[in-house]
């Protein structure tokens, strides 16, 4: 059997606006757009991937919170009707989606042999959390690729940033050990907003873009920071300033999704392709690719 | 109908456990008799009205409230999923709702009610009015908690809540959906295993559960801040609850308390605590903040009025365009003024109010709501004039409530009205809802009263009251 790889690693944020402002025919309410520059963004990175062959997708999300361990999903199959409990709205999502399984329970078992808590998912009545069928929907519109879900263990409000970085850091090399014995070719997202601080009222309209932009240019300055550390190659300096950049920015960072994703991808030193930034109720938010598979080092 | 009160408060837990596993662990099912208990006591009670405020419903956009009539759904918790599934189906008051999310705006909150398909409703909201309310005989309603939410905005939630039981004339139960300490075990224990998680935790919850006990629910409330920093993970789950139960109780300390149970759920403290509302005797209060009655705070940032230049303004002129309307101004400050940013603001140089002697003279007021300058019941046309539909109802009550926060601010109360001028733009259609608006209100007090029919007002309004007060020496 081939090894297996991770061919890209991507920020995919999971706002419901951006479903929402999509239209698409499993999302009840109806939009008359809005938040272009991130759904344009969507749309560049699929494109971008449109001709790379994997087999799985890798989600974590943060919207599965997690106090007890790290958990995953574990049917073949899930489907029902997505209600955001924030943004009811906006969201109403009938999702129907498949679950690889087979290397959920890899990633699994690695990480509980390398000493972390982690349980399979095994309720048929378990609905998929909003995060994750955005990430999933915005990713992969046709749905026509597996999934494994993990949660966000909440490690960042339990004790701190930098336990939490320890703990996915090592999430992330234990994921990435199970894709290579896998011997699949896989895509890995992380699905969260940089700068978190919401606006904490809605224009009548929600897709009123004249109301949209970010909370404070502090939170501009921030994701600026970590965006360019993300396009030059600088992905250590994205770790080493998580803790400040996690407080500061009240940044989504906090649930590992990001620290996990750059260790999954080996803290990369090649620059990655940024796809789109906008703000979305004031949050920042970018869509981010790690081109992998351009920078596979040969075996030969 | 009765004044309306609230005739029990308890305080439950979040976590699955006691619906789906209550014999796998003795405290467990400690908590879980003590549920049944405090069911019981409410349907002694005979309330009519359970309300939930549940920590495991976090919202960004304000207040969030319940208003489908009949929720059904299959809940799985996030961490427990293993210990099984709920299948609720519960008995919303959706009036009640609606007309709590209508007090929420009045009383400068944004709020509003959720009524879709679907709708996940949170662990804690379902394991209360499951074990509280088995037989969904009484009608409930379920409250998120802003994650944003300071002490005032939730003190205000709490007393717009308040308004709405008095004018319906209910016997309420008011829930707090929450854990004490909830810092859980991070790894997989077995049931029997379970414990408190830290001595520090156990002590601050037996703390709290003494204070509890003494009925001293405001001095709860006012440590809420120190609780959280000392026994909670950080973020959405603050300790606010408390100051949301302590309002609905009218900031005792005197309440008549009873722990019926305290045990830990996977390390998180749980109790079930029944807050009689009868005086105990015991326990005065120390106000360590202001009490409030409108919120003032954060909101309006998407609006066009900048509020952090609230008070910088020392020269008589207008704020800013509002829209096609009218410019707003300052209220002017000569001698005998009464003003209050609790009041929307002019829309020219005048002041809210000015006192004479043992008179007091209020400005026209209208319906428009302090900083979002919004109308409830909806303008009466749009920004070309092309007419709206709009609630008379609405205009009318929002304009009473404006009418009072004035007359207190001068010290004075609604009894003390003596003498109305009413201005309606449309005599024909609006008299009657007007009228009866003002028998429910002003004219409880027994003010003449004389009703004008005008071509317009100044802002898309369709009522405008000029009030006199005489205030007793």
């Amino acid at each position: 059997m081939a090894k297996g790889k991770i061919v890209a690693g991507c920020i995919a944020p999971h706002p419901p606006h951006l479903v929402y402002a999509e239209n698409p025919p499993q999302n009840e309410p109806v939009a008359e757009g809005g938040w272009e520059q991130l759904r344009w963004g969507y749309e560049r990175l699929r494109a971008s991937l449109a001709d790379v062959d994997y087999d799985a997708i890798v989600l974590l999300s943060p919207h599965w919170q997690t106090y007890v361990g790290t958990h995953f999903l574990g049917l073949d199959h899930f489907e029902g009707l997505s209600v955001d409990p924030i943004f009811p709205n906006l969201f109403r999502y009938h999702y129907n989606m498949n679950v690889d399984v087979e290397l959920a329970k890899a990633i699994h078992d690695e990480a509980a042999a390398a000493g972390l808590p982690v349980k399979m998912m095994e309720n048929p009545d378990f609905r998929v959390d909003y995060g994750t069928i955005t990430t999933g929907h915005l990713f992969n519109p046709d749905w026509d690729k597996p999934l494994v879900v993990i949660s966000s263990n909440r490690s960042t409000a339990y004790y701190s940033v930098e336990v939490m970085q320890e703990i996915m850091i090592e999430l992330g090399r234990v994921t990435r050990k199970a894709i290579e014995a896998s011997g699949k070719k896989v895509v890995v997202l992380a699905s969260n907003s940089l700068s978190h601080r919401h606006f904490t009222t809605e224009s009548e309209v929600p897709e009123d873009m004249s109301k949209e932009h970010i909370t404070s240019h502090a939170m501009h300055l921030w994701d600026m920071r970590i965006i360019d550390y993300m396009r030059t190659g600088q992905a250590q300096r994205i770790l080493d300033e998580m803790p400040e950049f996690t407080e500061q920015a009240i940044a989504e960072s906090d649930g590992g999704g990001l620290s996990w994703l750059l260790s999954t991808l080996d803290v990369p030193n090649y620059p990655a392709i940024l796809h789109g930034y906008g703000t979305i109720i004031g949050t920042g938010n970018a869509v981010v690719e790690w081109p992998c598979h351009a920078h596979e080092v040969s075996e030969a | 109908m009765s004044a309306g009160e609230v005739v029990a408060s308890f305080v439950v837990p979040v976590h699955p456990h006691t619906v789906l596993a209550p014999d796998q662990n003795p405290g467990w099912r400690r908590l879980r008799d003590a549920f049944d208990g405090a069911a019981q006591t409410i349907r002694d009670l005979e309330a009519d009205l359970i309300i939930v405020y549940s920590t495991t419903w976090p919202s960004i956009i304000g207040h969030q409230i319940q208003s489908d009539p009949n929720p059904e759904w299959v809940m799985v918790d996030h961490d427990f999923h293993d210990l099984g599934s709920i299948h609720y189906s519960f008995n919303i008051d959706a009036e009640f709702a609606h007309a709590w999310d209508d007090a929420n705006r009045n009383r400068g909150l944004q709020s509003r009610c959720v009524n879709y398909k679907g709708f996940p409703i949170d662990v804690g909201s379902v394991v209360a009015l499951t074990l509280l309310n088995p037989d969904n005989t009484i009608p409930a309603v379920i409250v998120s908690s802003n994650m944003y939410a300071n002490r005032s905005e939730t003190t205000v939630l709490a007393k717009s809540c308040l308004d709405v039981i008095k004018a319906q004339g209910r016997r309420a139960v008011a829930v707090t959906a929450m854990s004490l300490s909830n810092r859980m075990f991070t790894d997989f224990i077995e049931p029997n295993d379970d414990k408190i998680h830290s001595l520090k935790d156990d002590e601050w919850n037996r703390k709290i559960l003494e204070f509890l006990e003494q009925g001293r629910l405001e001095d709860v409330g006012q440590l809420s801040r120190t609780i959280h920093q000392q026994i909670r993970v950080q973020k959405v789950v603050a300790f606010k609850p408390m100051w949301w139960l302590s309002a609905m109780n009218g900031n005792r300390n005197d309440l008549t308390g009873s722990v019926l149970a305290y045990e830990a759920i996977h390390g998180a403290g749980g109790a079930v605590v029944h807050l009689d509302p009868t005086p105990s005797g015991a326990g005065d209060k120390e106000y360590d903040e202001d009490d409030v009655e409108f919120f003032h705070g954060e909101r309006g940032v998407l609006d066009t009025v900048d509020e952090t230049d609230e008070g910088q303004h020392d020269e008589v002129e207008p704020l800013v365009e509002h829209g096609s309307g009218p410019e707003l101004w300052e209220p002017t400050d000569a001698e005998g003024s009464v003003n209050t940013n609790a009041a929307p603001k002019p829309v020219g140089a005048y002041p809210h109010a000015r006192r004479v002697g043992n008179m007091l003279f209020l400005s026209g007021v209208g319906p428009r709501q302090p900083g979002t300058n919004a109308i409830p019941g909806g303008p009466i046309h749009d920004e070309e004039g092309n007419p709206l539909a709009y609630d008379i109802k609405a205009q009318t009550h929002a304009v009473v409530d404006n009418i009072k926060r004035i007359v207190e601010e001068a010290g004075a109360t609604m009894d003390q009205i003596v003498d109305v001028t009413t201005f309606l733009v449309d005599m024909k259609r609006d008299f009657q809802g007007y009228n009866e608006v003002w028998a429910e209100t002003l004219g409880k007090g027994g003010p003449t009263r004389t009703t004008l029919a005008i071509d317009a007002l100044p802002t898309p309004i369709a009522v405008e009251m000029k009030v006199i007060v005489h205030m007793p020496e």
